[in-house]
């Protein structure tokens, strides 16, 4: 039986009037690479963003459910500890542009206030950067500006910038739609290692990457959560034949 | 054919108007700089520069009272206006789309209309009965209402540029909103802003009309904010409303300096939208 970390309950979000996801239930499992996919403003990366409430920054989104990290309800804690537990990564790689890749990497602390000794910050800065990858490379420029890296550099700098938090559970939307092939194969392999570490839930656009990468896959249409299984299953066998038209390309 | 002829005729001509136009605003720029170069340099020596103060139909004398006058004006114009117009235009960056943004965006535009003269008017009427009456600070409050547009403006503007990500990433890392705003997105946008003081400042450094009711004129030298002091464009009307020749030199003298003033305002505004650009 797999655990349990983060799971949502009957949830419904409305933008305004308009429903954009619909009774949606789904348990995302501990150490597991999770992908929800599905066509455009087919909701996923709404569900993605109340799962550490940054939807709350869109003024109109109502949300009625529930979502649980372990057993307590995110809804009703205080979002900044929200979102320190639960990470998340962008589409387009945003790294500071005020700061240089080593204060990028401790933004979270340096930007909430918290006090760390020098020896302690250097040691969440290689730690993050060995995690994503990127230490090697950028280990000689770390008092340079992040915004002088490759554009998959600077997303693996956003994903050290995620890690330095220690979260439970790191959040990606879309995270190599806007790099090459080459940079994208880095990231996939990179959160292949991570999931040992943090759960990876991960909203993309790509099926052969939630192929490549992911346990558990999500299909979303139109605002419900049509399908949701392993993914081996999901990709050979799937229950509903939405899913099976998407994955065949039939629209899309 | 001939059709097609009159036709690139229409557009050589069309071409050819409007480079003359843009041609012709050079003129009365080179025309200005010009008289003010050739009436004004011959009056800058070290005394004109650095004698304290100068009193029409009295020979001699400089004008340090009314460039010290000048900048301390404008030095607390700045600090009244600058919080006030950054946090106007992170509010109208943040709130696109919300009735209140449009109705303060409308009155800003309004505010910048008003007749310099007029906010002088208004700002005595504020301050008659009260011991600020006559005072360097009520001067420096009017000259503040005429900044605030510029600043605010320019802040908006620059936030708006700043994809929405930066925010989203602060708060994604358990940062409060406030501080996502302070620590994130003005630092981002600082050329911006400072372009728009830079700007506000070059705007009201030659301002007399809100000067006359409210800082008044001083003949002597002074530096207490709480009493009357002069300044440059002030200087400038006073020699010139004295009208003896000495006195008209002094006018084109101080004109002169007014004019560099501003000049170099301008060239470090292109500087630091330069220099402090910032690459997402």
């Amino acid at each position: 039986m797999e655990d349990t970390i983060l799971r949502t309950e009957n949830l419904h979000v409305y933008y305004g009037e308009k429903p954009a996801i619909r009774n949606v239930s789904i348990n995302f499992y501990k150490n597991k690479i999770t992908s929800i996919m599905g066509p455009s403003g087919c909701g996923k990366t709404t569900l993605l963003r109340c799962l550490n409430r940054i939807h709350e920054l869109v003024p109109t989104v109502r949300i009625d459910g529930n979502v649980f990290l372990h057993s307590e309800n995110i809804l009703k804690m205080n979002p900044i500890d929200v979102r320190r537990k639960i990470g998340m990564v962008f589409q387009r790689p945003n790294p500071f542009p005020t700061m240089n890749i080593y204060d990028n990497v401790i933004a979270g602390y340096k930007l909430n206030g918290i006090k760390k000794k020098k020896s302690e910050l250097d040691e969440i800065v290689e730690r993050s950067l060995k995690m994503a990858n990127l230490w090697s490379e950028v280990n000689n420029d770390l008092h340079k500006k992040g915004t002088f890296l490759s554009g998959g550099q600077q997303q693996r700098l956003c994903i050290a910038r995620a890690l330095a938090m220690n979260p439970e559970v790191l959040l990606l939307d879309e995270p190599t739609s806007a790099l090459d092939p080459i940079s994208t194969s880095h990231i996939e392999e990179l959160l292949v290692e991570l999931k040992k570490s943090v759960t990876i839930i991960i909203v993309t656009h790509n099926l052969a990457q939630a192929g490549r990468i992911s346990d558990w896959t999500a299909f979303m249409y139109l605002g419900d959560l049509v399908e949701f299984g392993p993914t081996e299953k999901v990709f050979t066998t799937p229950e509903n034949e939405q899913t099976e038209r998407f994955l065949t390309g039939k629209f899309g | 054919m001939a059709n097609i002829k009159i036709r690139l005729l229409k557009n050589k001509i069309f071409e050819i108007v409007i480079f003359v136009f843009s041609m012709l605003i050079i003129l009365p720029l080179f025309l200005i700089v010009f008289t003010i170069i050739q009436k004004g340099i011959i009056m800058i020596n070290f005394e004109f520069l650095f004698a304290e103060k100068i009193i029409p139909g009295i020979k001699g004398g400089g004008i340090l009272r009314d460039i010290i006058g000048s900048v301390i004006l404008i030095f607390f114009a700045t600090i009244f206006s600058v919080p006030v117009g950054i946090f106007i235009g992170v509010y109208l960056a943040e709130n696109p789309k919300s009735k209140i943004t449009f109705f303060v965006q409308w009155c800003i535009e309004i505010l910048q209309g008003i007749p310099s003269i007029i906010l002088g008017l208004v700002v005595y009427l504020w301050l008659y009965k009260t011991p600020l009456k006559f005072t360097s600070l009520s001067g420096s409050l009017a000259l503040a209402i005429m900044m605030i547009p510029v600043i605010t403006k320019s802040t908006e503007e620059t936030i708006k540029l700043i994809p929405h990500s930066f925010k989203e990433a602060a708060i994604a890392l358990g940062v409060p909103y406030y501080k996502a705003i302070l620590k994130v997105i003005l630092p981002a946008s600082m050329s911006g802003i400072v372009t728009g003081i830079l700007l506000g400042i070059a705007r009201i450094f030659g301002e007399t009309a809100p000067l006359l009711l409210t800082a008044f004129g001083n003949m002597n030298f002074n530096i207490n904010i709480f009493r009357p002091i002069n300044s440059l464009p002030y200087i400038i009307y006073k020699s010139w409303e004295y009208g003896t020749p000495d006195s008209l030199n002094v006018a084109w003298g101080a004109s002169f300096v007014l004019i560099l003033i501003i000049l170099i305002i301008n060239i470090i505004t292109k500087m630091v939208i330069k220099k402090w650009k910032i690459q997402f």
